[in-house]
């Protein structure tokens, strides 16, 4: 099984404490981000479009920025940043001949990639607020959502890092799988403006729909049956990456 | 030496450290050890005295009682002054010598050094070897694996020589090199000469390339015979015998006759 103790927040803390050395450009882009695209696609190209469904385009495309940024912090940290830690800095091999198991550091890890994601989550809600972008109080429900789909992303993230055989190679779940849901997860566009099949695909396959889906809900504070099974599909596909990443992981490491 | 740090799984038979199964005890092995790693894997994030800090929190080390050890442990390897020191900046030899002090940062039972000196300058060798010497001298325990003799013949109480995995001797480096080559070597250029009279005062003898060594604890009187012989045209070498001479007559490479 695996074997997780309270260890595990101090492969945590290290990944934080390095976080906090280099705060000043950790914490640029969440604050940049929004504003940018907010700018550019909401106030600029929006200006084209009358509405969504009936939302002003700005405020439908605000929680999809939220969700594109736990994506992409949680991910790239679990990917590049991760491998960079296991392979070329060999910083497991070093908390591994310690009390710590293996399972923690992955599982520390992991966890640290939710937090990340939580943390940018934090600091683009202000900028969102000050666009009054989103509603209040229920967008403060962003941040401990953040680190739910935080996790999510840090699990599949981990899974690729786990399998490929160089940093290089991590460069195909970035173009093949994470910029295509950037784009067809419901981010920019409603969902079901696009055929029935890639609609099913979508939800099925792709992560962000169901992240978009819920945060959209927390933004607008209009919540709807769908968004249990948005809530229900990241709850058990996180365990899933989950454990799995442990698992892959372990089958690299321990020779 | 992985399976002993509980990190690779045991490939057979039974292996206990302190008296506990690696297979079941792992970590309790692992808090009383400390490991110095043939390669560096110190965090590159960090600052010298940091690196020590956050090793210690992966063994559950309370903050306030690994600050003082820390700087106790950066004074003893001659750091102090690199404490805020990024990683990167360091000398090859400061990171052995960091390495070695975040190994000892749980005060183990148990040090485990791979090559502890592999690539450095002699200055850097001489004062790695002190202090490996003085943690000796308290008396603790240390395991180190290294490919260069005259390191195990400075260190080392008990040594095991090992070749494509068995152990072939073990004992005391000045045993060893007793029982297995004899207290002094003589060298000499090989001539036919030199063969000849070596057969002939029935003396064994090794061969090394174009040198002919003779191993034996008569080294003056062979050296005198071998000098006549040469009519002292070729240089005549006597030196005190090494585990370097143990260890290539053990895993072979010269004939014996």
């Amino acid at each position: 099984m695996i074997d997780i103790t309270t260890r595990v927040q101090s492969v945590w803390r290290r990944n934080w404490d390095a976080f906090l050395r280099t705060y000043r450009v950790n914490f640029i882009p969440p604050f940049i981000e929004p504003v940018l695209y907010l700018l550019a696609l909401g106030f600029g190209l929006g200006t084209y479009i009358e509405a969504v469904d009936g939302i002003p385009y700005p405020v439908f495309i605000a929680p999809a920025l939220v969700s594109i940024s736990v994506m992409y912090s949680a991910f790239f940290e679990c990917t590049y940043s991760s491998f960079v830690r296991m392979y070329y800095q060999k910083t497991f091999d070093a908390i591994i001949a310690t009390p710590v198991a293996i399972d923690e550091v992955i599982a520390g890890e992991m966890l640290w990639g939710a937090t990340r994601g939580m943390i940018y989550a934090t600091l683009m809600l202000p900028v969102l607020l000050l666009f009054g972008v989103v509603a209040m109080p229920s967008s403060l429900l962003l941040i401990p959502f953040a680190f739910l789909a935080g996790l999510l992303f840090a699990g599949i993230a981990m899974c690729f890092t786990a399998i490929t055989p160089s940093i290089d190679a991590l460069n195909y779940p970035s173009f093949l799988f994470i910029t295509p849901m950037f784009l067809f997860s419901g981010t920019f566009f409603p969902l079901d403006i696009l055929p029935e099949p890639i609609q099913y695909f979508a939800l099925a396959a792709l992560p962000l729909t169901h992240v978009v889906g819920f945060n959209r809900a927390i933004t607008l504070a209009t919540f709807s049956p769908i968004n249990l099974l948005n809530l229900a599909w990241i709850a058990v596909a996180t365990v899933i990456f989950f454990v799995l990443a442990i698992r892959l992981m372990r089958r690299r490491l321990v020779v | 030496m992985k399976m002993i740090q509980c990190i690779s799984p045991k490939s057979g038979g039974t292996l206990e450290v302190f008296g506990m199964d690696v297979d079941t005890h792992q970590r309790q092995i692992k808090s009383h050890l400390g490991v110095v790693p043939q390669e560096n894997n110190l965090d590159p994030d960090f600052s010298a005295y940091r690196n020590l800090l956050i090793y210690a929190r992966y063994f559950g080390i309370p903050k306030r009682q690994v600050e003082k050890r820390a700087k106790e442990l950066l004074t003893f390897m001659q750091l102090e002054e690199k404490r805020d020191v990024l990683i990167d900046k360091l000398s090859g030899g400061m990171k052995r010598r960091l390495i070695i002090a975040r190994a000892l940062v749980n005060e183990p039972e148990l040090l485990i050094l791979d090559e502890p000196t592999i690539g450095l300058d002699p200055q850097a060798r001489h004062l790695i070897w002190e202090k490996l010497r003085n943690l000796r001298a308290e008396g603790n325990t240390l395991v180190l694996t290294t490919h260069y003799l005259d390191e195990a013949e400075r260190l080392c109480d008990r040594l095991v020589i090992m070749d494509h995995g068995k152990i072939l001797v073990q004992g005391t480096p000045a045993d060893l090199i007793r029982e297995h080559a004899g207290n002094d070597v003589v060298e000499v250029e090989r001539t036919e000469k030199v063969v000849a009279r070596l057969e002939e005062l029935r003396l064994n003898y090794d061969l090394a390339g174009d040198i002919i060594q003779v191993f034996t604890n008569r080294p003056n009187d062979v050296a005198q015979e071998l000098l006549e012989v040469c009519r002292h045209e070729a240089a005549v070498t006597v030196r005190p015998a090494t585990l370097e001479d143990v260890f290539l007559r053990l895993t072979g490479r010269s004939l014996r006759e």
